[in-house]
């Protein structure tokens, strides 16, 4: 699914990846590991597509609409409701029911019932969730998490770990988390930078 | 894929994007009740910078001249805030990930550009024309035909600088030097007596920079 | 050696050569302009810099569009370089337009004269160039974000040049007469000799250039390597 060869990338001055050898097949889950600043994020902002590697080669076979993925921000308007969130992204993604699988989304994370609300009323937790529906909207064949438990509350948190188990039996999930206790289990990778 | 189907995706795409941010300007109503009251508040400080004792002609001149150089402070004013939600909350990073086509971005949000544009010049020149001349044909002509202009390059100008270190500031100085053949076409079309040619190169201007700003916008907001 | 390593000092000989040439032939071979008198030869100076400068303007949007099209970042150097060439030629197009402009009617400017109005333009949507730059960290995109700028730039040329023309009909602008297309045929000469050696001179200090930043960043590199 992804392969890289001596990958790197550059701020100004500053490698933050640098020399970084990838090849994760289909269905893996890799968890990535690292104190702050060791690239993590940077990292699965370069595996979703999001930045460009600045040395090195990177190949990801899936393409932008089987891509999910969930950084720091939990990418919602603010000022639209989760219908509307879903709405949206979900025409974007050419999801097929996209009305339908967004009530089954908000209904499986817990926020059907504030559907109709402003998301900027939500907590930090709820908004966090949300992002998650719009990432798994389109049922992506790769899923990219970055930190995904640093902003959820205890219920979500447990959510996301039965979530976790049965996303990756079917699909290529990459999570990046400080704290990989948790879902140690469930990796078949791990990657320490 | 046919390309029947690619052009009704894509159509859709921008319809629903310019639907989301008409949407969430109709929510937080930030930018055009600033537009609104910026452009009469300018037009106010205007009349006091245009001296008493002018030909008739001269006047007509120098009060339109200060009509489009409102207008385009204005229209800047708008576009400063074009990408603050996706700037900010990097939602920019969300529509960029989706497989839609980027362009779609940026002609979404030129057509809103030019919708809250509109909506400043419905209060603007009635204020115009109470303060200063009444406003002709071949003037709401040029305005239209600027707007286009104004706000194609200024689109692809606001994601350059919403991306950049010094944000705001970056972009009157990326789009004011773009602005000036906007600037002399709109004069020419309310002063002169053929305001013809400088309505075509204002067609010609948008056709351009709108085909320019269309196929570069994806180059600015991906890496 | 190659070629390749000597474009700079190559260029550069031929632009002196060149260059000695038409400011020789300039001063002593070429008639005297009926109208004007002597100044007028600061013509054979003026106008090639600015043919200069758009060709430097042009060479910097077609690397730029390169950039954009192969995704090679190698090309933003270069479209760097040629932009700023420009911008140094514009600076000349305008101060020896300003000289021409005082020595022939005791102005230091005349929003009459064309050329100078759209350098003016151009001097100043460069100079954002510049800030663009200086406001985004060097990378990817900072590359893509000067290259469509750039583009943005030379297509601004031709319909700024438009616009000027346009704007006369209600500034009414006053326009000194000057003769351009009524030359001599040893004018002409002279004319395109001294085009031919200011494009030399550019190419020559656009390589030089180049090859001086492509050094810094291969040193900058090398430290790198070894820390």
């Amino acid at each position: 699914m992804i392969q890289a060869t001596a990958l790197g990338r550059r701020f100004g001055d500053r490698d933050v990846i640098r020399g970084l050898d990838l090849d994760i097949p289909h269905d893996a889950f890799l968890l990535v590991t690292g104190g702050n600043g060791s690239g993590k994020s940077t990292l699965l902002s370069i595996l979703a597509g999001l930045l460009a590697p600045t040395d090195g080669l990177l190949k990801v076979s899936a393409g932008r609409g089987e891509i999910g993925y969930v950084g720091h921000e939990p990418l919602v308007y603010r000022e639209l409701t989760p219908l509307e969130n879903l709405d949206l992204f979900g025409s974007l993604y050419r999801v097929a029911g996209r009305r339908e699988r967004a009530g089954v989304l908000l209904e499986r994370y817990s926020l059907w019932d504030v559907r109709d609300e402003h998301v900027s009323t939500f907590s930090r937790g709820m908004q966090q969730r949300l992002g998650l529906c719009r990432a798994l909207l389109h049922d992506p064949q790769l899923l990219i998490l970055d930190e995904p438990y640093a902003a959820l509350d205890a219920d979500g948190s447990s959510l996301l770990d039965d979530q976790l188990g049965e996303l990756a039996q079917t699909r290529t999930v990459v999570v990046s988390s400080h704290m990989p206790e948790r879902i140690e289990s469930l990796a078949t990778l791990q990657l320490a930078l | 894929m046919t390309r029947a189907i690619a052009a009704r995706q894509y159509v859709s795409d921008v319809a629903v994007l310019a639907r989301k941010d008409a949407r969430l300007e109709l929510r937080s109503r930030d930018t055009v009740p600033a537009m609104l009251l910026f452009v009469v508040v300018a037009l106010v400080v205007f009349h006091f910078a245009v001296p008493a004792d002018l030909s008739e002609e001269t006047e007509r001149i120098v009060s339109f001249g200060l009509l489009w150089v409102a207008l385009l402070f204005t229209a800047i004013l708008g576009l400063t805030r074009a990408f603050v939600a996706e700037r900010e909350q990097r939602l920019i990073d969300a529509l960029v990930l989706a497989p839609c086509d980027r362009s779609a971005i940026w002609l979404a949000k030129t057509i809103a550009v030019v919708a809250f544009l509109l909506l400043a010049e419905l209060i603007a020149l009635p204020a115009f024309a109470l303060f200063f001349e009444p406003v002709d044909a071949p003037t709401i002509a040029a305005i239209l035909l600027a707007n286009i202009g104004i706000a194609a390059v200024g689109t692809v100008l606001s994601a350059v600088s919403a991306a950049s270190r010094t944000r705001e500031l970056l972009l009157p100085l990326l789009l004011l030097p773009l602005a000036i053949p906007i600037i002399v076409g709109g004069i020419g079309a309310s002063v002169t007596d053929e305001p013809a040619q400088f309505l075509a190169f204002l067609a010609l201007y948008d056709a351009v920079f709108a085909i320019i700003s269309w196929s570069t916008f994806e180059y600015v907001v991906t890496e | 050696m190659s070629l390749r390593n000597n474009l700079g000092p190559t260029f550069a000989l031929v632009a002196f050569t060149f260059l000695i040439a038409a400011f020789a032939l300039a001063f002593y071979w070429v008639p005297t302009d009926a109208d004007q008198g002597f100044s007028q030869r600061i013509f054979y100076v003026h106008v090639p810099l600015a043919l200069t400068a758009y060709a430097c303007f042009a060479w910097g949007a077609w690397k730029a569009l390169r950039l954009l099209w192969t995704n090679d970042n190698k090309y933003d150097l270069e479209s760097y370089t040629a932009v700023h060439m420009g911008v140094i030629f514009g600076i000349l197009v305008l101060v020896t337009g300003a000289i021409w402009a005082r020595i022939s009617w005791g102005v230091w400017w005349s929003w009459g004269e064309r050329q100078l109005v759209l350098f003016l333009i151009l001097f100043l949507f460069y100079c954002a160039y510049f800030m663009l730059r200086n406001s985004v960290d060097i990378g990817p995109r900072q590359a893509r974000m000067s290259a469509v700028y750039a583009l943005f730039g030379v297509v601004l040329i031709p319909i700024s040049f438009l616009a000027i023309r346009l704007s006369e009909n209600f500034i009414h602008p006053v326009v000194f007469t000057r003769d351009g297309p009524q030359m001599a045929a040893s004018m002409f000469f002279v004319f395109c000799l001294s085009t031919v050696g200011t494009i030399a001179l550019a190419t020559a200090l656009y390589h030089v250039e180049l090859s001086g930043k492509r050094l810094d960043l291969k040193l900058k590199q090398r430290r790198k390597a070894y820390s």
